[in-house]
């Protein structure tokens, strides 16, 4: 008797199923209450300000407020440009060298992968704290230990403290990021191209495909849809980080802003620093612009990359 | 495989990168642990260098240890971490077992429902969240972090734990019924048992993010009684700037753990990976 039959008798004979609820409930209500009604209330809250100790509907206002009223807008472009920023970094640097740790660690009877695979991931598992502190000692001027590590290979006349420099402090945090963070990539691509079948590289061995032909010409297009979700895992974290900038600067991501993204402006607004009042409602419309940011990515994967990439798939 | 896809200068080169990279991935936990062990003259005359008897030292971890009340603050992450992550396993499995077991109204809604958290983080509900902790008296205590740990880390639970559960054969389920088994039973006593691997995937995943989250626990729990371990380091070490000993030797205590726990299920953690669960 198949589960179908089976479902419509019990339906038949118990017109409620109860425990179908009992099952659903507790995640159900737990989701809900911590997930999705907040995600919704701070929407809400964009959308009210609080003008004399009441709540006040300003429809839009705190948008106009964050775009164009210069005490927000020259923070906000700047934590947006410098996101942007952060996000064409971990695509530019941290995919293309986890698609070639993978593509190196695939290779057919390679001794070791295995140690290599756990060193190499072993970043991604500490905490934001330990990396944004231990890479800020190693960068410090004071202990000087990346201008001497610099001296072994010539390049000591190229040392800046660069955390402290602001032309080189968000370039610097994203590539510490990166260093974090390029196992997850690694390890996606990797278990793609363990799923390609032995067939089809036997195949092009066949036709002499080998070597890099083979990687860019056979096993490239095959692994797009994981490259596709290595993007948007990218996306969605960049566009949500905020404890490695506040680990390594504080959260007035210095020198001078220059390190700011939005989650940093997010905690400022929303609780205030230094002189200036925290303001719930203004946290609202950051994070508001935040999630329709990671909404539009992930509805562009959703509806054209993935659409399209699907056709490579077994 | 024929010969022309492995010739030795490409396995050479193949090892030079893969080593290289894994200096990089490695040497700053290598260093930050090696010269948590030495006196402050050793920590800047000789940085590369592990400790010698002469350069050993370890006045940064007794500076630790008489200042930060870690052992405090390393029990509430315990308790934070576990707790939530049952709450995730139970209430996961459970949820995942309904999507995936029976057909009802609703079922692909509910699970897409459900899929939403996967890709929409749950920080950017913080403003409303911390409203509702103040209203409900639960800022400071752990019993929030726990609930936001739990809510975050249901999407992704559950989305893996239906995909296994699929698989677990109707036969058997259907003969537990026969039995007169109640779904309960079957759940519990057929059903979870059989899911175990899925089970300590989804726990390392969830586990990782909730140690080290630094967010909540500076948002919702900052007390001195509630601190968690991530939250007391960052404290701690923005007091300590100057104290390079007293620095060096957190960031080891707090790398260490993970580490250990990281040897050990690696194994679990890597084959989680790359058997497709994340798709």
């Amino acid at each position: 008797m198949d589960t179908e039959t089976m479902a419509a008798e019990t339906r038949a004979k118990r017109p409620i199923r109860w425990h179908v609820g009992v099952f659903l409930a507790p995640a159900v209500l737990v989701y809900t209450a911590f997930m999705i009604l907040p995600l919704f209330g701070t929407l809400q809250l964009s959308l009210f300000r609080n003008i004399e100790q009441s709540q006040v509907f300003v429809g839009l206002g705190n948008f106009r407020t964050l775009f164009g009223d210069p005490n927000w807008s020259v923070n906000f472009w700047n934590a947006l440009r410098n996101n942007v920023w952060f996000f064409i970094i971990h695509m530019l640097v941290q995919n293309p060298i986890g698609i070639l740790l993978a593509a190196l660690l695939s290779s057919p009877r390679l001794r070791f992968t295995a140690f290599y695979r756990t060193a190499i991931f072993v970043p991604t598992i500490l905490s934001f704290v330990i990396v944004g502190f231990a890479w800020k000692l190693i960068l410090s001027p004071i202990w000087g230990v990346a201008p001497h590590l610099m001296d072994f290979v010539g390049l000591k006349s190229f040392f800046t403290p660069w955390l402290g420099k602001e032309q080189y402090a968000l370039t610097a945090l994203s590539l510490v990021s990166v260093w974090q963070f390029v196992g997850i990539p690694m390890m996606l691509i990797y278990a793609a191209l363990l799923s390609i079948p032995d067939e089809v590289i036997e195949a092009a061995e066949c036709d002499g495909v080998t070597g890099m032909a083979q990687f860019w010409k056979i096993k490239l297009p095959l692994i797009l849809p994981s490259i596709g979700i290595i993007s948007i895992l990218t996306f969605v974290g960049n566009f949500n980080a905020f404890d490695l900038i506040y680990t390594a600067q504080g959260a007035l991501a210095g020198p001078n802003y220059s390190t700011d993204i939005l989650g940093t402006f997010l905690y400022r607004a929303f609780f205030g620093f230094q002189l200036q009042v925290g303001d719930p409602n203004m946290g609202a419309a950051i994070a508001t612009i935040m999630f329709l940011i990671i909404l539009a990515g992930v509805c562009v994967y959703l509806f054209l990359v993935q659409t399209r990439l699907r056709r490579y798939q077994f | 495989m024929s010969t022309a896809t492995r010739s030795l200068p490409r396995t050479i080169g193949a090892h030079a990168i893969l080593i290289t990279y894994t200096m990089i991935a490695l040497f700053p936990v290598v260093l930050v642990v090696m010269n948590s062990f030495k006196s402050r003259a050793g920590i800047f005359g000789a940085p590369l260098t592990p400790p010698t008897p002469k350069t050993f030292d370890l006045i940064g971890y007794t500076t630790v240890f008489g200042q930060g009340d870690f052992v405090h603050y390393f029990q509430n992450s315990l308790v934070v971490t576990v707790l939530s992550l049952f709450f995730v396993l139970l209430f996961g499995a459970m949820a995942a077992f309904a999507l995936s077991e029976y057909r009802f109204r609703g079922n692909t809604l509910m699970g897409l429902y459900l899929a939403l958290g996967i890709m929409i983080p749950i920080r950017l509900g913080t403003v409303a969240i911390l409203q509702l902790m103040v209203a409900t008296g639960l800022v400071n205590t752990l019993a929030a972090l726990i609930l936001v740990y739990t809510a975050q880390g249901l999407p992704l639970a559950i989305f893996i734990l239906s995909e296994f559960m699929k698989q677990v054969s109707d036969d058997l389920k259907n003969a537990g019924r026969i039995d007169g088994l109640s779904e309960y039973t079957i759940f519990f006593r057929l059903v979870l048992p059989l899911v175990r691997p899925a089970m300590a995937t989804v726990a390392v995943f969830t586990m990782i993010p909730i140690w080290n989250d630094l967010w909540f626990p500076l948002i919702l729990a900052p007390s001195e009684e509630t601190k968690t371990v991530t939250l007391g380091a960052q404290l701690f070490l923005g007091q300590f700037v100057t104290n390079w000993n007293a620095i060096l030797a957190a960031l080891s205590l707090a790398i260490l753990p993970v580490l250990i726990l990281y040897v050990i299920f690696s194994r679990q953690l890597i084959r989680g990976i790359t058997s497709g669960a994340v798709k």
